[in-house]
């Protein structure tokens, strides 16, 4: 950890060198904002509004219109005012639902897998006498760099019964013919693409924190007596908390937004629709229904449930820390 | 924790405590045991790379007929690469130089914004400071997914929809960024400095430019590297924005062959051009990845720590 001192004390002499001159401007350090410094900001203020802030706002505005077609809906269409009738289809609506259902049965997979492989593999790497670590850690961080429709492209290929290496595998071992893209199976098969994608990433995470717990700790727990196992219990995985509940947040968040990998596999099999995922139903309505204020509505919805989550987990997870 | 201090203990003051030490030894059985686990586990890491090296080798009639995880008797790796260039008059030469543009220019641009707005909250005082700061956080909630409908709909209306700047535009904005380069100002960036810098008659710009730029570089790689991920895995934006298949991004361009290789009559070498594609577009991913790897390392050390 470098502290602010350590990190002024390497700097400091050379700006101590230079000839001292009494302070004209300021007493403490310059800490007030003035007009030429808040040009750094500027940039990043105007696109984050732009870009973040005014999109948002706009769909919510969009999500309380609607189309109102005059006469027998042949006459043009006028957009009219349709207060939370978007937002009380889209509750209502069985799909939407299910796609919740999906999405949440999916997370319940995919986090503890993901997170779990990635704190084993971490524990494990962590271990000096394991041979070749580096290698290991290269080797499960790959899939990372793959982008996520690329992944779930090589996935789906990979999954075709035609294709599938896999099938005949689980074949081969006496698990019949397994067809790893039908209805029941295809849950599964989306959670493995992301575990697949993520494992390696989130164990880099930890990893780095694992390298930053200073060695007394653990002379300390030697001289207790601790073996490998409860050391990494009592040890290891509390100072890895913080990691963890950030790890979480991020798989929290990416489940919520599933998307990429359904759309790919939606072109390979009936088992997974267009409406299979919140985001993929929004995105449907948008471009197949020409709903837009339908869709705007589901974005809004998802941005809110994404907040809310976020903000209960961090809440649950802190007021544990605090007892 | 800073990653600069991350990346220079790579053994660490306490690997040396801890390989000295016989008590720390692992039991051989147990050892062998662990590292079946960590085989098994490279194994369902790689195998399907490896599927794609030795399928990107093989011609659609192949691709189906022989067993996935070894090669054929022909080799036409060359002439799937010759006709995945060829496909459409080289519109995968150009799906490369989108992507580059939108990627690494995007990251680039995002990463100086976010390097100013984290340094500015880090180093200086304003009203509004703590509630800007929040709300900069509260889009880090709201992931790339959920924005790009809304985006597309602000889009259509002034007319920006199929242009290169609608998927450009929206990828410069990086909250995670400005949250990192915050914490990592706040550490790396000693004040002392910065007012000698001041009394010195330098002006905030320069400050910034000379030493707090300077002194945030492993944040900014860092940065850097996530806005990159980003934007590359973001196929919802382009696919909503894009209409002209010139302006897709590589991801959205392979998704769009797999869609035709996947439909009913498709020509009967598809398949294995989306393979090679695939492949093409992955290898130089992982050889980027594998080089910058001790910088992700370090630098989600510090939202780590902090978060």
């Amino acid at each position: 950890m470098v502290t602010k001192d350590q990190f002024a004390a390497a700097a400091l002499p050379a700006a101590a060198a230079r000839p001292h001159r009494p302070h004209r401007r300021r007493q403490k350090a310059g800490n007030s904002l003035t007009w030429r410094s808040a040009g750094l900001i500027v940039p990043f203020a105007v696109i984050f509004f732009l870009f973040l802030i005014l999109p948002i706002g706009y769909a919510v505005y969009q999500s309380f219109l609607g189309q109102q077609s005059s006469g027998l809906g042949l006459g043009p269409s006028t957009t009219v005012f349709a207060g939370l009738s978007n937002y009380w289809s889209a509750i209502t609506s069985p799909q939407f639902g299910a796609g919740i259902g999906r999405i949440a049965i999916f997370g319940l997979i995919n986090i503890p897998l993901t997170i779990g492989l990635a704190l084993l593999f971490a524990l494990i790497l962590d271990a000096s006498a394991i041979p070749c670590r580096g290698l290991f850690r290269v080797i499960y961080f790959l899939p990372y760099a793959i982008p996520g429709v690329v992944g779930g492209i090589l996935w789906a290929f990979l999954y075709q019964p035609q294709l599938s290496p896999y099938s005949d595998m689980l074949s081969a071992l006496g698990a019949g013919q397994v067809n790893l893209l039908s209805t029941n199976m295809v849950i599964w098969s989306i959670a493995n693409i992301v575990v697949w994608e993520f494992a390696g990433y989130n164990m880099l995470i930890l990893t780095a924190t694992l390298n930053a717990i200073p060695a007394e700790q653990y002379e300390a727990a030697r001289i207790d007596g601790c073996g490998r196992v409860r050391e990494a219990i009592r040890i290891k995985i509390p100072q890895l908390r913080p990691a963890l509940v950030m790890t979480v947040l991020f798989a929290i968040i990416g489940t919520l937004q599933l998307f990429n990998e359904p759309l790919v596999l939606s072109l390979v099999t009936k088992s997974v629709t267009t409406t299979y995922t919140p985001n993929f139903m929004s995105y449907t309505e948008a471009f197949s229904n020409d709903d837009y204020y339908f869709a705007a509505a589901i974005s809004v919805i998802l941005a809110v449930i994404t907040a809310a989550l976020s903000f209960i987990f961090l809440t649950v997870v802190n007021r544990r820390a605090a007892r | 924790m800073s990653p600069a201090q991350a990346r220079s203990l790579p053994g660490g003051s306490r690997r040396a405590a801890s390989t000295g030490d016989p008590a720390s030894r692992i039991a051989w059985p147990n050892k062998a045991g662990l590292l079946l686990v960590l085989i098994l586990f490279a194994a369902y890491c790689l195998l399907p790379v490896w599927w794609l090296v030795v399928s990107a080798t093989k011609n659609s009639a192949e691709l189906f007929a022989t067993s996935g995880f070894w090669f054929a008797h022909g080799f036409d790796l060359a002439s799937n690469l010759r006709e995945l260039f060829d496909f459409q008059s080289h519109i995968f030469e150009r799906w490369i130089l989108n992507t580059l543009g939108y990627a690494v220019i995007g990251s680039a641009l995002a990463t100086l914004f976010a390097a100013g707005a984290g340094y500015v909250f880090a180093k200086y005082r304003f009203t509004g400071r703590r509630f800007f700061f929040a709300v900069v956080l509260g889009g880090v909630l709201l992931p790339p997914n959920v924005l790009a409908i809304p985006l597309y709909l602000l889009f259509s209306q002034v007319h920006a929809t199929n242009t290169y700047w609608s998927v450009f535009l929206p990828s410069l904005v990086s909250p995670f960024g400005v949250y990192l380069c915050r914490i990592y100002a706040e550490a790396g960036v000693p004040d002392e400095l910065l007012e000698a810098a001041r009394i010195d008659g330098a002006g905030e710009i320069y400050v910034f430019r000379s030493i707090a730029l300077r002194l945030m570089r492993p944040a900014l790689i860092t940065v850097f590297l996530f806005q990159l991920v980003a934007i590359w895995n973001n196929v919802l934006l382009p696919l909503v924005m894009l209409n002209d298949q010139h302006l897709y991004p590589i991801t959205l361009g392979l998704y769009s062959m797999y869609a035709s290789a996947s439909a009913i009559g498709a020509p009967p070498n598809a398949t294995a051009l989306v393979v090679t594609g695939v492949l093409v577009s992955v290898i130089p991913l992982i050889i980027a990845f594998i080089a910058l790897q001790r910088y992700w390392r370090g630098g989600v050390a510090v939202g780590a720590i902090r978060g």
